[in-house]
């Protein structure tokens, strides 16, 4: 088929020098060390992320977050005296709260755009990371769009969570 | 008063520390949220079972509990402590319990904010 | 059959030359403020335009640009014979939505971002061959209908990697006009090169631009061995969307492949979109990047005379978050075309 309109294919000679060590021979190892080259040379160009910077910013918003979670902890503990147990429960329940309120007025992703992973680890993110599908798929209705959306970041969390923490259970049960 | 401030800083600190952890992970690994997420949770509920997580939250109180590691703590704790009163059944029920605050919370805020707020466009 | 129209391995000569009779542009706010933002005919109000949801909005921004180059050739959206149209969302809704309120006949394709080249090629083949005299090619994007598609919910508070692009809020819109109904026109399609899909290993959906220069690199090597030419015959190679590292990894690929490159001719428009205060990382990227910029900038240079020669190459990364789900490598495609000054 090629070789049948290769006569009238300008330049198609040409073509075939340049790349027929490409094409034909070793094509497989041709491709990979291409691949190779390539990496390293993008590796070579791409701009670097700060690091120093975005651990500092982590650091402090994360630290910042935490410390907010402790006076949060210290009202309802020593304050309103629940007892340690149910103090850290509202203390999740606030934080998770204001995350929400946050996300919802189009605050938490500005603080994710500086805080990086400060504002991913805390409770805080993983309910901003409920919140922002919920929210995005709303258009998508009640029931397929904000109620399936609203898991398809933190559901892993959840199934990862529970399902080691049942292995845990089972584990001290049998072995413990 | 100063033990009180003296909380507050350890508090900082480790919080701060356990969310730059994240910050290398991210900028190395190109890990996305839900990844670090996924990792954090499971890393608490591995180190509760181990015991190893309880003293660092006797050291810095929120700046243990507030990052997911903690939730993840008290999903292993709850497991652990559940079997002692309810046998094979708490392995279950134990876990979610212990954090059933945290995931209610999160589904019913969530679910309020989406029918109260629209996403807006990134600045 | 007459095959003397095919120049070596990819190109297509168009002997007839198919006149470019008017065009149009439509971009969003964030444009706007970038340096090229006075140019672009209709600037939409916020990221919804009026409609409900975002892809609605997306739509409506392609409606208004085919309209108003219909409008500014003097036709009706009637007498478009055909609308070749594609866009990034799944099915190509965009288009496929817009041409069901258009009412022109459509064909619809997906390049992803070299979706504009690739209409202009193909409409350049169609008029060249007669089969069709006046047609609109045509193109999209939206940032929004393009993060909760491809990466994350708007309110997600995650940080954007050094090598993201920002997708561009815009459309483009070109009547394509052959034979008789060419008249006026004051730029012309002379040749067009079809791209191959090419892919080196990049596996980083945040790093488009260095998933689509090697397609750039290949298109543009192919396209001036094909015609014989070099970087002296083109005032300027313009790119679509690679961005700041993609240009520099294009430039390393083009002088590897031992073609001497003329930097200052080099034109990204998602570097040009937007400029260094806007934070975008990378640059603009999107359907509606290259044609906005198209239809903005490039084609007024070309029409006024100011440019007389330019090759003009969308360069599309052609995933989708099921491939990159499953691990997969991002290929590029980059298809190219020769648009020409004429004295109407």
């Amino acid at each position: 088929m090629r070789s049948a309109c290769a006569g009238r294919r300008m330049g198609f000679e040409f073509a075939m020098k340049g790349e027929a060590v490409m094409e034909n021979k070793n094509n497989q190892t041709g491709k990979q060390r291409a691949i190779e080259e390539y990496s390293k040379l993008v590796e070579r160009l791409a701009p670097k992320s700060d690091m120093a910077q975005g651990l500092w910013r982590a650091f402090i918003t994360g630290g910042a977050i935490c410390v907010l979670g402790q006076i949060i902890t210290d009202f309802f503990a020593y304050g309103l005296k629940w007892g340690m147990q149910s103090a850290a429960t509202a203390t999740s329940i606030c934080l998770i709260f204001l995350s929400a309120l946050l996300t919802g007025l189009g605050v938490y992703d500005r603080i994710g755009k500086y805080a990086g992973a400060g504002s991913i680890v805390p409770i805080t993110g993983f309910a901003n990371s409920v919140v922002a599908p919920a929210m995005e798929f709303r258009r998508e209705g009640l029931v397929m769009g904000v109620g399936a959306k609203m898991f398809t970041l933190a559901g892993p969390v959840l199934v990862y969570g529970i399902g080691s923490s049942i292995l845990v259970g089972l584990i001290c049960f049998f072995w413990g | 008063m100063l033990d009180m401030i003296f909380m507050y800083i350890k508090a900082f600190v480790v919080g701060g520390i356990l969310c730059a952890i994240g910050q290398i992970l991210i900028l190395k690994t190109q890990l996305t949220s839900s990844r670090i997420l996924v990792g954090y949770v499971t890393a608490g509920v591995i180190l509760g079972a181990l015991g190893l997580y309880k003293p660092l939250i006797d050291f810095a109180g929120a700046g243990a509990t507030v990052p997911l590691t903690g939730f993840g703590y008290s999903l292993a704790h709850g497991a652990m402590e559940a079997i002692e009163t309810d046998g094979i059944l708490g392995a279950f029920t134990g876990g979610v319990t212990a954090a059933a605050g945290g995931i209610a919370a999160a589904v019913f805020f969530g679910y309020l904010a989406a029918i109260l707020f629209k996403p807006k466009m990134k600045s | 059959m007459d095959v003397s129209k095919r120049i070596g391995r990819q190109t297509v000569a168009l002997p007839s030359k198919p006149g470019i009779l008017s065009w149009a542009s439509v971009a969003g706010q964030k444009e706007k403020e970038g340096p090229y933002g006075s140019k672009f005919d209709i600037i939409i109000p916020d990221e919804l335009n009026g409609e409900q949801s975002f892809e609605a909005a997306e739509r409506a921004m392609l409606e208004q640009a085919v309209k108003l180059s219909a409008q500014k050739a003097g036709r009706s959206t009637q007498e478009l014979q055909m609308l070749l149209s594609g866009d990034l969302l799944n099915q190509i809704i965009s288009a496929g939505f817009a041409a069901r309120n258009l009412g022109i006949p459509f064909y619809g394709l997906y390049g992803a971002c070299s979706t504009m080249s690739e209409s202009l090629s193909l409409g350049g083949m169609l008029a060249d061959g007669g089969f069709a005299d006046t047609l609109a090619c045509a193109t999209c994007s939206h940032f929004c209908t393009a993060e909760r598609q491809y990466r994350a919910p708007l309110e997600l508070g995650n940080q954007r990697t050094p090598t993201a692009q920002w997708t561009v809020t815009g459309a483009g819109a070109v009547l394509v006009c052959g034979g008789p109904a060419a008249k006026g026109a004051q730029a012309v399609l002379t040749h067009t090169t079809c791209g191959r899909v090419i892919d080196l290993g990049i596996t980083d959906q945040n790093n488009m631009g260095a998933a689509m220069a090697p397609a750039a690199a290949d298109t543009i090597a192919v396209h001036l061995r094909d015609m014989g030419r070099s970087f002296d015959d083109y005032d300027l190679v313009a790119t679509g969307d690679l961005g700041h590292l993609g240009k520099d990894l294009l430039i390393e690929l083009l002088k590897k492949k031992g073609i001497s490159v003329q930097e200052k001719k080099l034109f990204d428009c998602g570097c040009e979109i937007f400029d260094a205060r806007q934070d975008t990382h990378a640059g603009g990227s999107g359907c509606g990047c290259a044609a906005s910029m198209l239809c903005a900038h490039l084609l007024p240079e070309v029409s006024s005379g100011r440019l007389k020669r330019i090759l003009f190459m969308a360069t599309g990364a052609l995933l989708s978050p099921t491939t990159t789900m499953q691990g997969e490598s991002v290929p590029g495609v980059a298809h190219a075309v020769v648009i020409e000054h004429v004295e109407g």
